[in-house]
């Protein structure tokens, strides 16, 4: 394969990564506070079909990205409020929430269907998109693409150097602590549950504003399933998320290439390639790791604290 | 630290009322700065709703609260902390897979936060100014029950403290961390921070407090100077006039081995289990065995390795001298094993389940009169002699296990295993949060049964019922056994030493050794 081949393969692998690692960093933050919120997948849906329709009835994909974000955390309002307040079962209404979803945006995107924008430019950095093998996978892309490069840094921040990361732990470790202690557990868990919706509803911008500038129904295609195994996988490190997601990206962009080249391997295995890949990679980091870092000991459990 | 005022705390008719108790009933009580001042009284006293109060959990229905002279409405633990208050609770407040600088960060105010490397400096500081060693960087899920008491204390004397309450502290010590603990109370008092102590062990009162106030039944019954009491006052005020304490309760005739262990060994189950060592005990008929420590030594293992629950890696189990090293939780509950664990609701009852219910989940093995099918009225009525006999407060058999009070549980499952007459009891903690009167009730059925031939186990922390009741006593540490000796052999010293994992002292008497 020469040099080019390979500037593709990671420059696809950036750009498939970038959805899976948004909606699996937003996903990791709720979980850290306690909260599962298996409705991914329709605040994905509804992300990206309201993220269209904001671009395309007003021209802007500024606009769009706005629309999308905020659509994303609104209808995680619903969760919260059915889930946090009203203490139902999360496992439950996580997954309302994705069936839902998917109802809704088929709904409001019937009229948009088939039709087309002009897509989120891409955006070279000068002198770094040079650099070789990598410089067009890391400084040529969108800035949609580069958001989720700083929403990593910024929250690998947050979660390891800050006293707010530190409440969000406290929060999904022992709720009922954190009350005793003076914190507001349930604004806690509010917040990381919109902001999971948030970066949901940005990937879903991303899926139909950058990645194919179009609105086609169900076309989150499961990546909120997958984001929601790879927080798993990743054993709710931020770390272990990015590379989750990216690896995730790069051996189903792998398949393709295999495919592209014409070796003689059934499709259907191949297909098969990014769920293993990425499997196997993480479960051998979580056995690195040991059994130190396990799951929030509260998560999925309801928290209302006694008056 | 600032003692200008005449009274660190007064409490003035402060009233709380649950539905269906009231917990406190016009409580009055003043602490003044630097004083070491008890608060005591029986499980159901009202001491921790009051506690609660003054640290704001809960909010009065009527009465007053003053802090250094001046009238004040507590908003909460914050607000607490923030007039000076601190408190260790009893069931530790620690996020258990936080480190401790991170677990302490938490407790602070923002403003006093600072960062997390210049907070562990101060960490450091305290720690030694008060000789509360404690390390920092470590996870708070691999620190003993005694190092976390430690985070507890210095994360309260970070801030400027003028109120620190110690909800029953010396409940999960060693006798020696325990000297190490009234050392460190009574260098604060003397910097002029008072001090809250809640206790219902007299002798420990009467020889580190100033003052005592005893609560009975939600009222104030009494205020004394604990050092010029005698225990006997104290314990009439607090259980009344009318309550009859048996003191003894005489001593077993061992006759043949019911359960024995021979060299068995288990390794770590996870992350936060202990190894068992070679264990060898032989449990004998008509006999207490009473086994002491500190919680997570590999006391919950060695329950769940003789329980059946556990396989052991080495060694054998013999149960009436069958080799049952093999065999599950049923087929030993059917050779007459009863085991009493020490998580009530987690592994001894089902919280969703009516009493009856629970009754029949062990009891099934002994009331099968019914082949298969349930008779529901003889198992309700069986299950309300259970409730009366022990006096546990509940309704009815109707009720759901998780709606009993903690010590209320504990005394019917308890009255549950006693009830099946089993051949071998293993008992975890058998009065863990129950009251006098109820616990000693639950001793004179323990001593009951023995007198009729069961072989019995207790795994305590408390060490006076260990010497009330056992007939042979010993301690297991970092899953280690040291030797089971008579209790009149074994001073409370040489007990402490074995807790503590120092095993040797007992070579030069001549005894047996663990290992």
């Amino acid at each position: 394969m020469s040099i080019d081949i390979i500037e593709n393969i990671l420059f696809a692998t950036i750009r498939t990564g970038t959805p899976l690692l948004l909606v699996a960093l937003g996903a990791m933050i709720s979980e850290r506070s306690g909260v599962l919120n298996l409705g991914q997948e329709g605040m994905i849906l509804v992300g990206a079909v309201c993220a269209f329709i904001g671009a395309y009835t007003t021209d802007s994909l500024l606009i769009g990205v706005a629309s999308g974000l905020a659509s994303g955390a609104l209808f995680s309002l619903i969760f919260a409020v059915i889930a946090i307040s009203l203490v139902s079962s999360q496992i439950a209404t996580g997954l309302a929430l994705t069936i839902f979803g998917t109802g809704l945006s088929a709904f409001l995107g019937v009229d948009y269907v088939g039709l087309s924008i002009d897509g989120l430019d891409e955006w070279p950095i000068p002198l770094l998109h040079d650099i070789p093998v990598i410089g067009k996978a890391f400084f040529a892309q969108d800035m949609l693409v580069y958001g989720s490069f700083a929403l990593f840094a910024a929250i690998y921040y947050v979660m390891s150097r800050t006293r707010v990361g530190l409440i969000i732990r406290a929060v999904g470790e022992n709720p009922g602590v954190a009350h005793s202690m003076g914190y507001r557990v349930l604004l806690v868990r509010y917040a990381t549950v919109m902001f999971g919706g948030a970066m949901a509803g940005l990937a879903g911008a991303y899926l139909s504003l950058a990645y194919t500038p179009m609105w086609t129904e169900g076309m989150s295609a499961g990546r909120g399933w997958i984001a929601l195994a790879l927080v798993v996988f990743a054993s709710w490190r931020t770390g272990r998320v990015l590379v989750g997601a990216w690896l995730f990206a790069f051996a189903s962009i792998l398949h393709l290439v295999l495919q592209g080249f014409g070796y003689d391997i059934s499709p259907n295995l191949l297909g098969m390639l990014p769920y293993l890949a990425t499997i196997i990679a993480l479960v051998m980091m979580m056995q690195r790791a040991g059994t130190a870092q396990l799951a929030p000991r509260s998560l999925g459990q309801p928290y209302y604290p006694q008056k | 630290m600032g003692a200008t005022a005449s009274r660190r705390l007064e409490l003035v008719g402060i009233t709380k009322a649950y539905p269906g108790c009231i917990a406190n009933d016009g409580v009055e009580m003043t602490v003044k700065p630097g004083e070491i001042h008890a608060l005591v009284g029986e499980n159901g006293a009202g001491k921790s709703t009051l506690m609660k109060i003054i640290y704001g959990v809960v909010k009065p229905d009527a009465g007053q609260l003053i802090w250094n002279d001046r009238e004040t409405l507590i908003e909460g633990p914050a607000h607490a902390r923030r007039l000076g208050m601190g408190m260790v609770f009893q069931h530790f407040s620690l996020f258990q897979t936080l480190t401790v600088t991170e677990n302490i960060a938490l407790y602070l105010p923002r403003q006093e936060y600072g960062s997390l490397r210049r907070l562990r400096d101060r960490i450091l500081s305290v720690g030694e100014a008060y000789g509360l060693d404690i390390n920092p960087d470590r996870h708070v899920h691999t620190l003993s029950v005694g190092e976390q008491q430690r985070v507890e204390i210095v994360r309260c004397l970070l801030q400027e403290i003028q109120l620190l309450i110690l909800d029953e502290p010396t409940a999960v010590l060693t006798p020696g961390e325990v000297t190490h603990l009234v050392k460190v109370l009574k260098q604060l008092a003397r910097e002029g921070c008072s001090i809250l102590f809640i206790s219902h062990k007299l002798e420990e009162v009467r020889t580190l407090c100033d003052r005592a106030t005893i609560l009975r039944g939600g009222r104030v019954t009494g205020n004394c100077i604990p050092a010029e009491t005698t225990s006997e006052q104290l314990s009439r005020m607090m259980l009344g006039d009318d309550l009859h304490i048996e003191k003894s309760m005489g001593v077993g005739a061992p006759g043949d081995d019911r359960l024995s262990l021979e060299g068995v060994s288990v390794s770590p189950g996870g992350a936060f289990a202990i190894a068992l060592h070679n264990i060898d005990l032989t449990l004998r008929a008509g006999e207490i065995t009473g086994i002491a420590g500190v919680a997570g030594n590999g006391q919950d293992e060695l329950v769940d390795l003789i329980n059946g629950e556990l396989p052991p890696d080495a060694g054998k189990l013999l149960l009436d001298s069958r080799d049952m090293t093999a065999e599950g939780v049923l087929a030993r509950r059917r050779a007459g094993l009863a085991t009493v664990h020490a998580d009530r609701l987690g592994r001894g009852s089902i919280g969703a389940m009516s009493l009856t219910e629970n009754r029949l989940l062990t009891a099934y093995v002994t009331d099968s009169d019914a082949h298969g099918f349930l008779h529901w009225r003889p198992l309700t009525e069986r299950t309300r002699e259970l409730i009366q006999h022990y006096q546990v407060k509940a309704s009815g058999p109707d009720d759901t296990a998780a709606s009993l009070s903690g010590g209320n549980l504990q005394k019917f499952i308890i009255g549950r295993e006693i009830a099946q007459a089993p051949k071998v009891l293993v008992c975890f903690y058998p009065t863990w949060g129950v009251d006098v009167g109820s616990a000693n009730r639950i001793h004179v059925e323990l001593a009951r049964l023995r007198d009729e031939g069961t072989a019995i186990l207790i795994l305590t922390e408390d060490l006076d019922e260990l010497y009330l009741l056992c007939d042979r006593v010993g301690a297991i540490c970092g899953g280690q056994l040291s030797p089971l000796k008579p209790g009149n052999e074994v001073s409370m010293e040489t007990l402490g030493q074995w807790m503590a994992g120092t095993f040797g002292a007992s070579q030069t008497q001549g005894g047996q050794h663990a290992h």
